[in-house]
């Protein structure tokens, strides 16, 4: 019997037509986990480098982690993993709710699905039912809307449903895969539009076994309790005062990632948001066995109910230079055409630029209006039905600024292979945020972060009172949070073991399908993280029967790690695209980034270029990918052998 | 009508819609709990409490399973909850032939709420425990019942009804057989 796991996997053909259940290997959970990591297995065995995104060769594979639909609290997220024509390399975004845990129960840990339809279809299992349904009739649909509808049409309330609304059918490059409280972004989307799959969904009625069910439970019960009375974990913007609307407002920057404004707090201002927040906010919402009730669900006249998650409370206001009321209206039409709210924000402020500079005319834009939140409504529209100047924009800013030429490539400062970034400007080089920004496979800082402090703590006492409490962290860390006085870099040595850790912990929550709220994006705020490498190993045991220590769970996670990499480098990815944004720091030091590029990637046991060596690979028994990267020239026969 | 009166505790869980932040813990732990070995699988269409969700009109409302009823309602009720019409299925707790709540999935035998009656007793039912929000809280009240005894009447009501369903010659049958098995 499999535990935790259902065993199967749903491979969808869209183009034939065809559906089919198959076994999955039971080895292949012991190797990479499960989630995102047996995922990018997949895609590593079945998307060579030579397939584009919008090849129906292509996958679109939706993984529910190990742990989704165990009593382990907040394990509910799914992983969606593709080749994303954001830059034709991996991408992968998890989301919460309730989807993961319902496909589970009804039968499957993934659902693999290539080719392309001949027109648009959504996909409805029902157990061991498996329709691929006409959706011509949701074209166009919201991405709320569109779960109204499917209900109603299938007469099953319980359905859980992913969904794109129009910019995943048009292909924008940054829409995303909407799941009413959560949605899977970075890239994601345009690829299920171009599958014409409109929606997913999932009913499952049955049983999901425990390996060692008494035990497992009995931790979990505590585990409700330590998470809801924890006040350091749940949504940030929710949960951590310090990181509220304030800590946002005054350091993230404002229009397209321009300009800090550190004194925009103030009191008028709090009691203007108070006020805006009270006349939409109707309650808050959890995901699928979590108590924490992250997401405010937004009632905002003319606007289906929706719910408003983390950091895009703001993203769009801060883009236009508007205010609260203007953030919550045009969330509510974003959501509905299911956009990303990191890089959304940030193309019609884009566009915006380009047109006060000149580069954009009356002539690509007719009718603009004068006023900028006007003007962001307006750019919604062009770039979610793909029209006139709107068909380049879709494509993100890098794109976009190289369609449009005329200099607009300067206008695009923000982006990171291609991608739109967090919208920090700071002073001083942070050198393991360098190393993050560069390095990660996840192209986002936040699915990077998280488990190491941000700042370090002035006085020695409260430090090493911290230390005494932090479970979380291996001893190597303790020493270096000792060490740590404010304004001071941390040594070669602790940057990247700083790295290394905080990203492990990411590989470990998405295989798992723990929230990283909970998790891994958790520690930095608080020595006592809900999961951390030292008691993850024996939940994932309990639940899954898998022999496992926190020295196991590492590996695995340091696997996964490379294994993504590897598809990365298959596809081009080298050192000379490990670079953050030019102007993320006012004060840089390019010879000391390099020396910290160089010790990450030696400490990686990558070679200079950023390409995992033959010793590396082998060693994590990814002995296959070393033999690909010879075969196709990458690494040489020689590379990184012992002599 | 004569009888003694007689304690008796009255298990309740009150339940506070306002409260519920539609996480649906109470109900892995429900299926958790009358999972045979205890715990071992995890099902919420197994569950005995549900929470009836419609995310798109903000309602999360927990719900019981009550009796089983062998037959649907004559009629139904509909509610207008913020100017949303729902049937008076929607929120009912008892497993009845029209639809498939509160059955088990593959039998389809009807499930009933138990109170997580357990040796040893919890002290409170599995979902309550799970519920930090507490949007489920368990109330135990002593309550003075009076002992009524039951008339011939009311007896012969609850016979028609086998009777009804299984046929004359069954019930006797059964009751000529169980009186021989009483008796010695």
């Amino acid at each position: 019997m499999r535990y935790a796991e259902t065993g199967f996997h749903l491979e969808i053909d869209l183009s034939r037509g065809n559906i089919e259940r198959v076994a999955s290997d039971p080895r292949s959970t012991e190797i990479y986990l499960g989630g995102q990591g047996t995922a990018a297995k997949i895609l590593w065995d079945r998307v060579p480098p030579e397939v584009e995104p919008f090849s129906p060769d292509n996958l679109l594979i939706f993984s529910a982690g190990l742990l989704v639909g165990t009593p382990v609290v907040g394990a509910n997220r799914t992983v969606v993993t593709t080749i994303s024509p954001r830059n034709d390399l991996y991408k992968d975004s998890v989301f919460g709710g309730f989807f993961g845990p319902e496909l589970k129960h009804a039968g499957y840990d993934k659902i693999i699905i290539r080719g392309k339809a001949p027109d648009l279809v959504y996909l409805w299992i029902n157990n061991d039912k498996i329709e691929i349904r006409d959706a011509t009739h949701l074209r166009g649909k919201g991405a709320i809307e569109t779960v109204a509808l499917i209900r109603e049409e299938l007469k099953e309330p319980k359905a859980q449903v992913a969904t794109i609304g129009l910019a995943g059918e048009n292909r924008v490059y940054f829409a995303t895969i909407e799941h009413l409280n959560a949605s899977a972004s970075r890239g994601v989307g345009p690829v299920m539009g171009d599958k014409r799959l409109k929606a997913i969904a999932v009913r499952g009625t049955k049983d999901l076994n425990i390996a060692h069910p008494a035990e497992l439970f009995e931790i979990c019960s505590r585990m409700y309790q330590e998470i809801y009375d924890n006040p350091r974990c749940g949504d940030a913007l929710k949960y951590i005062d310090e990181y509220s609307l304030e800590w946002h407002l005054n350091n993230f920057a404002w229009g397209n990632a321009r300009e800090r404004r550190k004194d925009f707090w103030n009191d008028e201002i709090a009691k203007k948001y108070e006020e805006s927040e009270k006349r939409v906010r109707v309650r808050g919402t959890a995901c699928y066995n979590c108590p924490k009730d992250c997401h405010h669900v937004i009632a905002y006249p003319g606007r289906s109910l929706y719910f408003q998650k983390c950091y895009s409370e703001l993203t769009y206001m801060m883009a236009a230079y508007e205010d609260r009321d203007f953030n919550y209206n045009i969330v509510g039409l974003t959501q509905e055409y299911g956009l990303d709210g990191y890089s959304a924000p940030q193309v019609l402020a884009f566009g915006v630029e380009l047109y006060n500079a000149g580069i954009l005319t009356d002539q690509d834009l007719p009718g603009f209006p004068s006023g900028n939140g006007e003007r962001f409504f307006y750019l919604l529209e062009k770039i979610v039905h793909r029209e006139g100047i709107g068909d380049a924009l879709a494509n993100g800013v890098y794109y976009a600024a190289r369609q449009i030429g005329k200099g607009a490539e300067e206008f695009d400062h923000n982006t990171i292979k291609k991608i739109e970034q967090v919208p920090l400007k700071l002073g001083m080089i942070n050198y393991p945020y360098f190393l993050m920004h560069a390095t990660g496979e996840k192209m986002n800082i936040t699915q990077i972060e998280g488990s190491y402090p941000q700042a370090a703590i002035p006085d020695r006492k409260e430090r090493e009172e911290y230390v005494r409490q932090w479970d979380a962290a291996p001893e190597r860390f303790k020493k270096y949070f000792l060490e740590w006085e404010p304004r001071e870099h941390p040594s070669i040595e602790a940057a990247v073991n700083i790295v290394d850790w905080n990203e492990t912990m990411h590989y470990v929550d998405d295989a798992v399908g723990i929230c990283a709220f909970l998790s891994s994006f958790t520690g930095q705020w608080g020595p006592k993280p809900p999961y951390h490498i030292y008691n993850l190993p024996k939940l994932i045991s309990l639940a899954s029967g898998l022999d496992l220590d926190p020295d196991k769970l590492w590996e695995i996670a340091k696997r996964n790690r490379n294994l993504i990499r590897a598809i990365n480098v298959s596809r081009g990815l080298r050192r000379v695209d490990e670079k953050p944004p030019a102007d993320h720091w006012k004060k840089r030091n390019p010879e000391m980034e390099q020396k910290m590029l160089d010790a990450y990637y030696e400490f990686k046991g990558w070679n200079q270029d950023g390409i995992p060596t033959k010793k590396t690979l082998d060693g994590l028994g990814l002995d296959y990918v070393s033999k690909e990267f010879i075969k196709r020239g990458i690494l040489k026969e020689n590379d990184g052998a012992p002599s | 009508m004569n009888g003694d009166s007689k304690k008796k505790i009255v298990k309740e869980i009150k339940i506070d819609i306002d409260k519920c932040i539609g996480c649906r813990a109470c109900e892995v732990a429900c299926s958790a709990f009358h999972a045979n070995p205890k715990y071992s699988s995890i099902n919420p269409a197994r569950s005995r409490i549900r929470v009836v969700m419609d995310e798109l009109n903000n309602e999360y409302v927990p719900i019981l399973a009550g009796d089983y009823t062998p037959a649907e309602c004559p009629g139904r009720h509909t509610f207008l909850i913020n100017g949303k019409q729902y049937s008076e299925c929607s929120f009912c707790r008892a497993s009845c032939p029209s639809r498939d709540l509160f059955k088990e999935p593959d039998s389809g035998l009807p499930l009933k709420c138990d109170m997580c009656e357990s040796d040893p007793p919890l002290p409170e039912p599995m979902c309550v425990q799970v519920c930090r929000t507490d949007a489920l809280t368990y109330v135990e009240r002593e309550e003075e019942v009076k002992e009524e005894e039951v008339s011939e009447d009311e007896v012969e009501i609850g016979l028609d009804a086998l009777i009804d369903k299984y046929g004359l010659q069954k019930i006797e049958e059964t009751f000529a057989r169980m009186s021989l098995a009483k008796k010695g």
